[in-house]
């Protein structure tokens, strides 16, 4: 049988504290549930830094493109038209003019492409349930949740390494 | 631990845990609606349907109920257009723009000023629509195939910029504004005892559950969105004031107005949102996190960016004289000793002289003073955006065409309508949304409480 252990602390830099200590002890934490962002938790608890930025920047260069070719056709290729004595011949001449759009554009597809990259990554969306193991984590509350199936230590040792730092709360389930 | 310098005056006063913060905010959406809650909603809910009934006898009957005549063309509409899109870019400064800066004291107030963007953008939004006339076919703005041959729309007119710059602008600043209030929803979710509301807030939460990865994305995206939300604002602005800039029109053909366009905005939407938030901290008991340090820092604010509109203002004054040009040489002779002076003056005293009176300290940490001269800069930049706009058109070329423009009851209708729909909407939101940004005001509980500088400096 497999045990999850949820160690609550009611401090952020006493949950920092306890995650190193059982860490360097060769235990892993599989997911720590806090209130708000723990800075420094992440390399404690080997979570690696999101390539969101990345994703972003290339949702924002597929819209410039879009933008440039949508114009460039719109403007130069299927409909020219000779504007207050400013003729729409050829996309360079126009680019100025093009700048404006093709901005905000990049901006909308970088932005939402981004949101809904982050929405479907972290399996946040409309009527999800959530998987907080106590409500009191969203408050004041940081849980830190270790599971036997991902430690070589057994539920008796791990539960010994656990008690030896300052937690408020200890909660030890059975899950298949 | 990140340590601040004890001199700094301490952003959350008393003795706050991270549970009180959660308590102060959520504890007024738990209990029952307060009286004075109810009297402003029913007062402001009654202004916006007179408004909606406005808007749909402007729609019936054509937009021949508003003042406008041939010579002024554009009149109220585009002034009210161009006075909430300027309101709605405080909310963006400051989430985005102080975000990036890492301004601390952004965090008690971005949440309420990013819904104040969102609704004043709404309330912009209505009037290119209804000043179309045929709304039913505004859809033609976009660059759709079509019947005509295609015929496309002109990508080279400001007017099409606006489109694209104001459609974006409302949806990632919607955009941003949620993700920051998923967190907080999924608080007040698990605090919620009543199941109807536990299941409303479970739905808007999108099942948040605060995972240490989750936060690190919540983080990165609240940073990204922050870095392209800032060129966003600025480029929105810039787009709206070339509406006027690009044409040829003495006293609009101006280069400076994308900056002085771009800074009266922040003006203006600081100025309003020290309105809202000098009564929301009241009455919703939230003296202790949005306090005189909030409001000096925004009173700062309203003073540079109030000095630059000034200088903006003597400059163009100049220019028209400099250029040489008769016509724009008259177009700001006339604005200032013409029939429209009055309005002229009433823009110079509120929008120049009275946010210099914010220099005194006394003033500038006066939350009456500050209140006050919100409301005298609100009521300034609506005379900006009217003086440019109208005075520069109706007395054009020809003078046998020079006219006024008197607004008719429908105009004046439309405007306090959006007034009324705008304070519904965020009396609405004070209510059922969480107005402080819990999570983030918890980051910084431990550096910039009272209680803790008190703790840190006696050790």
């Amino acid at each position: 049988m497999n045990k999850v252990f949820h160690v609550m602390y009611d401090d952020d830099d006493t949950l920092k504290e306890a995650a190193s200590a059982l860490v360097a002890k060769g235990i892993r934490v599989k997911d720590v549930f806090s209130p708000f962002p723990v800075h420094g938790i992440d390399p404690i608890i080997g979570v690696k830094r999101t390539r969101l930025g990345i994703a972003a920047f290339m949702y924002a260069t597929t819209g410039t493109t879009l933008a440039l070719l949508g114009m460039w056709y719109f403007m130069i290729s299927d409909w020219p038209m000779n504007i207050g004595g400013k003729p729409s011949f050829s996309l360079i001449e126009n680019l100025p003019a093009f700048i404006p759009v093709t901005f905000e554009f990049s901006v909308l597809c970088g932005a939402h492409g981004m949101a809904i990259t982050y929405l479907l990554r972290n399996g946040t969306l409309p009527g999800m349930p959530a998987s907080n193991p106590d409500p009191r984590t969203t408050d004041d509350k940081f849980v830190m949740e270790i599971t036997t199936e991902q430690n070589s230590l057994s539920a008796d040792e791990l539960e010994a390494a656990i008690k030896e730092t300052e937690l408020f709360e200890l909660s030890i389930k059975d899950y298949k | 631990m990140q340590k601040e310098a004890a001199i700094r005056e301490p952003l959350i006063l008393g003795d706050k845990s991270y549970k009180d913060i959660t308590d102060d905010v959520v504890g007024p959406i738990q209990g029952a609606a307060p009286i004075g809650w109810k009297i402003m909603i029913t007062i402001s809910s009654i202004v916006a349907i007179y408004g909606v009934g406005s808007i749909l006898y402007l729609l019936g009957t054509g937009i021949g109920v508003w003042g406008l005549n041939k010579t002024v063309g554009w009149a109220w509409d585009i002034t009210n257009f161009v006075w909430w899109v300027g309101i709605g870019h405080a909310g963006t400064l400051i989430s985005a723009v102080l975000l990036l800066f890492r301004q601390k004291w952004r965090m008690a107030i971005n949440r309420s000023a990013e819904a104040m963007t969102i609704f004043a953008v709404i309330m912009a939004a209505i009037f290119p629509g209804i000043h179309m006339g045929r709304i039913w076919v505004s859809y033609w703005v976009l660059p759709l195939p079509n019947q005509f041959g295609s015929l496309w729309v002109n990508f080279n007119s400001p007017l099409l910029w606006d489109v694209f710059a104001i459609s974006t602008y409302f949806s990632v600043s919607l955009v941003f504004w949620y993700i920051g209030l998923i967190p907080d929803f999924a608080t007040i979710r698990d605090r919620m005892t009543k199941p109807l509301a536990k299941k409303i807030y479970g739905v808007l939460s999108f099942g948040w559950s605060g995972r240490a990865k989750h936060w690190n994305r919540f983080e990165e995206v609240s940073l990204v969105l922050a870095g392209i939300a800032t060129p966003l604002v600025f480029s929105v602005h810039s787009i709206v004031s070339m509406d006027f800039a690009t044409s040829v029109v003495p006293g609009w053909h101006t280069t400076i107005f994308p900056p002085y366009f771009v800074s009266g905005a922040v003006f203006s939407g600081f100025a309003m949102v020290q309105t809202l938030l000098l009564i929301m901290r009241k009455g919703m008991k939230l003296e202790n996190y949005i306090h005189v340090k909030h409001v000096e820092y925004m009173n700062i604010v309203i003073i540079v960016t109030g000095s630059i509109v000034g200088v903006a203002y003597l400059t163009e004054l100049f220019i028209s004289w400099y250029s040489g040009v008769e016509y724009e040489s008259y177009a700001f002779i006339n604005r200032f000793s013409g029939p429209y002076s009055w309005s002229y003056w009433i823009m110079m005293t509120c929008n120049v002289i009275s946010p210099q009176l914010f220099w005194i300290k006394k003033i500038r940490r006066s939350l009456i003073a500050t209140f006050i001269l919100s409301i005298v800069v609100n009521i300034g930049m609506w005379f900006e955006r009217y003086v440019i706009i109208v005075t520069s058109i109706h007395r054009d070329y020809d003078p046998s065409s020079w006219g006024e423009f008197h607004p008719t009851s429908v105009d004046v209708g439309i405007f306090i309508g959006t007034l009324g729909i705008f304070f519904t909407l965020f009396l609405a939101f004070a209510r059922y949304f969480p107005v402080l940004a819990l999570n983030e005001l918890k980051t910084i509980l431990k550096t910039s409480g009272e209680n803790f500088k008190k703790k840190q400096a006696n050790h």
